[in-house]
């Protein structure tokens, strides 16, 4: 079993802390996703796992052996960079046993197991292209299928999908889960988009700040946020500031008796409630809260409506084919779906 | 306490290079600087000592002309090849790859030729019986085909020769790494050709103009040859005193000091130079 | 200013530059031992005789040999060099850096003279490893600027990768930096090749009596006069030159390794 953990692990730049007191278990065969904004160390955290940048402090476990003194080239890790990194010099076979050859693996074994690794990337008989007569969903297969070739303890990949287009990007994120679900390997990858991580993960670790806001499954961090961060950042959502009493919310002038269903992740007092623009209905300006509408966005497959609320603005996604839509300037109420308010610090 | 990201090339690795440009560019710096104060010996070459004489042999009428033709001629040279070569080097840039690898090839040859095969040359072509003049007397210009060398001209259109490829293969990376799209910028909001040159092409690499011109002029100033072949005596370069000084002269001392001299003056140089170079356009 | 104009400039200029070397190529035509031109008695006779006089021959296998020698040493210091300094920001990488491009920068007579004296207090004056030598320093210059070019190019993504698949340091050298380097150690060496075959001074100055380069042997024969093989010897030299940079515009970016950024291969 090749379970990685990551205890209480800093890394300074300078005065700069990219990484602070971070823990981290990782169960065997589980897919990981680090999500988190540009500079919130998701990176540095994946590069300390591989051993391309030495820890201030902490440790690195694989399969419980302490990796922190192992140099890189012997943690037997395989990694996908976000340039790829494939070796303009080799060929698609060569690149992907090159870990293999240097490990002084027979030329024989070497081909069938680059044969083997180009069928499971969807790529067969392509073993004697050059990395540059590819396209960039082929380079990302050979970068992948590289990474894979020595049945790695750990599979670590930094934003191997974000040269892609939309299209083909959500493609090979699904591609990419059942790939590592047909091998069983641990895999951490990095990730700016929670789209893909939402598509792709077991459990999904936001960072920001070089600190850990919440680690759990996707639809977890999804339907609870840890805090206000978390909230903000998975998918889109109305973040208002409100007032927490015992069974009770106050936000935007009004009151809500608290739902069983309602998920408070905050002590009593000043608060934040996180309402996904889903879960906001149109009713009469006297049944909710007042508002004017700003400005209607209809995507086909849904209406958006943009309400102001005093100095707060909010969103409403309605389905479509919605009896009585709006317009703009409208005067309109709100009302938050009862059981699907989140209150967060 | 923890492992250190490795690098690619482990410390040690210095050692060698050190060693050598150590042991064979710095120890003879250093003992060109200890001669350069040892006392000559009519006898031998030198005696170690410590005394200004050779430096004070500067302070002469001869050692001013001396110096004043050299930088003269340099200065003359370095300005023309840099005027020459400005445009030629925009133009340049302008072309397809291709076009700019054939035309570079021919530069790195020239600039490649010994001084002695260009004096050669220089001096094949301003010949009386070979070249220029014959031309001129074919076309009725003069009256009997006629030598243009040895002389000034003939030394000025030499230190040219070898000059100006150097002059464009320094002005080649800022004015090809020279946004194309301010030109056109300047073209679209009305600019005619030459106003766009001289007023946007030449302000912005004028770092690198300058930067140019001075090395092409330190470049020049080691010509050693050239004068020798193509000039008259009047026309010696401090190299060629720096070399006649330490060869047929024997006096080591004096020509040391001339090169410590020379030095100085090239450093400066070169400093001032990457100063302007640092400015602007020449990023 | 149009293009044809443009053109027309840049051709015009070229041709100024190869006027000389013409005239040079027609006059080692002439049959008679006189520099003629338009040459008379069209023939290649000189061209035969320069092989078989060892008077040419000897300073020719000079040439060769020390600019082998001595390209090969100046790649062999410039390499580490580049090396070390590549990754490195401190006052020992900038200082050595400085060192290894000082030489070329200088006017060559004060080197040419350091080196003479310095040989001289030595005892390798006169001898032909004291030129190798010599040219070795002056010359490192040209590979450290080509090699530290092709490092700047190179994408440390390429190393993280081979060092998280295994490769220790000297595997990361042998498999992916040395092959990626090739063509910028190569055309370091072909710079440093060609200018050793064409410089005088040093060569004169250190060892110029004893050891006679080709360069040297031209300056002393013009001394008694001019003749056509002295044409070819410069034909020869002109066109071996052009052939080694024609090689490198062939199979390496030559606009880049000169410093334009812009033009991808």
């Amino acid at each position: 079993m090749t379970e990685l953990k990551i205890e209480r692990v800093r890394k300074q730049f300078g005065s700069f802390t990219a990484l602070d007191d971070v823990s981290l278990d990782i169960p065997h065969g589980k897919f990981v996703c680090l999500l988190g904004p540009s500079g919130c160390g998701k990176t540095t955290l994946l590069r300390v796992i591989a051993g391309l940048e030495a820890p201030s402090a902490g440790r690195i476990l694989v399969g419980g052996e302490d990796q922190t003194q192992v140099p890189t080239h012997k943690r037997d890790m395989g990694m996908v960079f976000q340039s790829l990194a494939l070796f303009p010099h080799l060929d698609v076979a060569d690149n992907i046993t090159y870990p293999l050859a240097i490990r002084g693996v027979d030329k024989a074994t070497r081909r069938k197991r680059a044969e083997d690794l180009l069928e499971l990337v969807r790529l067969p008989g392509m073993g004697a292209r050059r990395v540059h007569q590819l396209s960039g969903g082929q380079r990302q297969r050979v970068a992948i299928a590289r990474g894979l070739a020595i049945n790695p303890k750990v599979f670590l990949l930094d934003e191997p999908l974000s040269a892609l287009d939309a299209s083909l990007r959500e493609h090979m994120q699904i591609e990419l889960r059942q790939i590592q679900q047909r091998l069983g390997v641990t895999t951490v990858v990095v990730t700016h988009d929670q789209k893909e991580a939402l598509t792709m993960a077991d459990l999904v670790i936001v960072m920001k700040d070089g600190v850990i806001q919440q680690a759990g499954a996707p639809m977890e961090i999804y339907h609870n946020p840890a805090n206000a961060i978390v909230a903000d950042f998975i998918g889109t959502t109305n973040l208002m500031p409100c007032t927490l009493e015992a069974g009770a919310i106050s936000a935007l002038g009004h009151r809500f008796e608290i739902d069983p269903r309602d998920r408070i992740n905050a002590p009593q007092g000043a608060a934040q409630l996180s309402v996904r623009p889903e879960h906001v209905a149109l009713v009469t300006p006297e049944a909710g809260i007042p508002a004017e509408v700003t400005f209607l966005r209809d995507l086909g497959e849904s209406l958006h409506v943009i309400a102001q609320v005093g100095d707060h603005e909010i969103t409403a996604h309605l389905p479509p084919g919605t009896a009585n839509r709006p317009a703009q300037g409208d005067r309109i109420g709100l009302s938050f779906r009862a059981g699907e308010r989140v209150v967060v610090a | 306490m923890s492992l250190a990201p490795e690098t690619t090339a482990p410390r040690w690795i210095a050692l060698w290079p050190a060693g050598m440009l150590g042991l064979f560019f710095l120890v003879p710096f250093g003992i060109m600087l200890a001669v350069s104060v040892a006392h000559r010996d009519m006898g031998g070459f030198y005696t170690w000592a410590f005394e200004w004489n050779s430096y004070a042999r500067f302070l002469s009428a001869f050692f001013g002309k001396v110096m004043a033709v050299s930088l003269g001629v340099s200065l003359t040279a370095g300005a023309i090849c840099v005027a020459l070569a400005f445009p030629f080097t925009v133009f340049l840039s302008g072309m397809g790859a291709k076009a700019q690898t054939r035309v570079l090839v021919t530069l790195l040859s020239v600039l490649a030729l010994s001084e002695v095969i260009i004096g050669f040359a220089l001096s094949t072509i301003l010949s009386q019986t070979a070249g220029i003049g014959n031309i001129f007397y074919w076309l009725g210009l003069i009256d009997a085909p006629q030598a243009f060398a040895p002389s000034l001209f003939a030394l000025i259109l030499g230190l040219c020769y070898i000059g100006f490829p150097f002059a464009v293969l320094v002005l080649y990376p800022p004015v090809s790494r020279l946004d194309p799209e301010i030109v056109e910028a300047a073209r679209v909001m009305g600019a005619s050709g030459p106003r766009a040159f001289f007023g946007v092409i030449v302000p912005n690499l004028r770092g690198a103009i300058v930067g140019a011109f001075i090395l092409v002029f330190v470049f020049t100033l080691g010509s050693y040859l050239l004068p020798q072949l193509l000039g008259r005596s009047e026309h010696w370069t401090l190299s060629v005193h720096i070399t006649d000084q330490a060869i047929y002269q024997s006096n080591l001392p004096f020509a040391a000091a001339m090169s410590v001299f020379l030095m100085l003056v090239a450093l400066s140089l070169v400093g001032l130079a990457s100063l302007a170079g640092r400015d602007r356009g020449a990023k | 200013m149009t293009r044809v104009l443009k053109t027309t400039y840049v051709v015009v200029i070229l041709l100024m530059l190869l006027a000389p070397l013409a005239v040079v190529a027609a006059v080692s035509l002439n049959g008679a031992q006189s520099l003629r031109f338009p040459p008379r008695d069209l023939s290649l006779r000189w061209y035969g005789e320069l092989f078989q006089q060892s008077e040419w021959l000897v300073p020719l296998a000079h040439s060769l040999i020390i600019a082998a020698c001595a390209a090969a040493l100046a790649v062999v210091i410039a390499l580490p060099l580049a090396l070390y300094a590549w990754e490195r920001r401190g006052l020992m990488a900038r200082l050595l850096t400085g060192l290894g491009l000082a030489p070329f920068t200088l006017p060559p007579v004060i080197s040419a003279l350091g080196f003479m004296i310095f040989w001289m207090t030595l005892g390798g004056y006169g001898q032909i490893y004291a030129t190798i030598l010599s040219h070795a320093i002056f010359l490192v210059t040209l590979p450290l600027v080509t090699i530290s070019l092709g490092l700047g190019g190179l994408d440390r993504a390429l190393i993280e990768a081979a060092r998280v698949m295994g490769a220790n340091r000297w595997t990361v050298f042998r498999t992916v930096i040395a092959p990626l380097l090739l063509p910028y150690v190569i055309s370091g060496y072909a710079f440093a090749f060609v200018l050793s075959l064409n410089e005088y001074i040093i060569a004169y100055m250190v060892a110029g009596f004893t050891v006679e380069t080709l360069p040297i042997k031209i300056f002393n024969a013009l001394r008694y006069g001019y003749t056509p093989i002295l044409a070819v010897v410069s034909v020869i030299f002109a066109a071996l030159s052009a052939l080694i940079f024609g090689l490198i515009g062939k199979f390496g970016n030559l606009p880049a390794l000169l410093g334009a950024e812009r033009i991808g291969k």
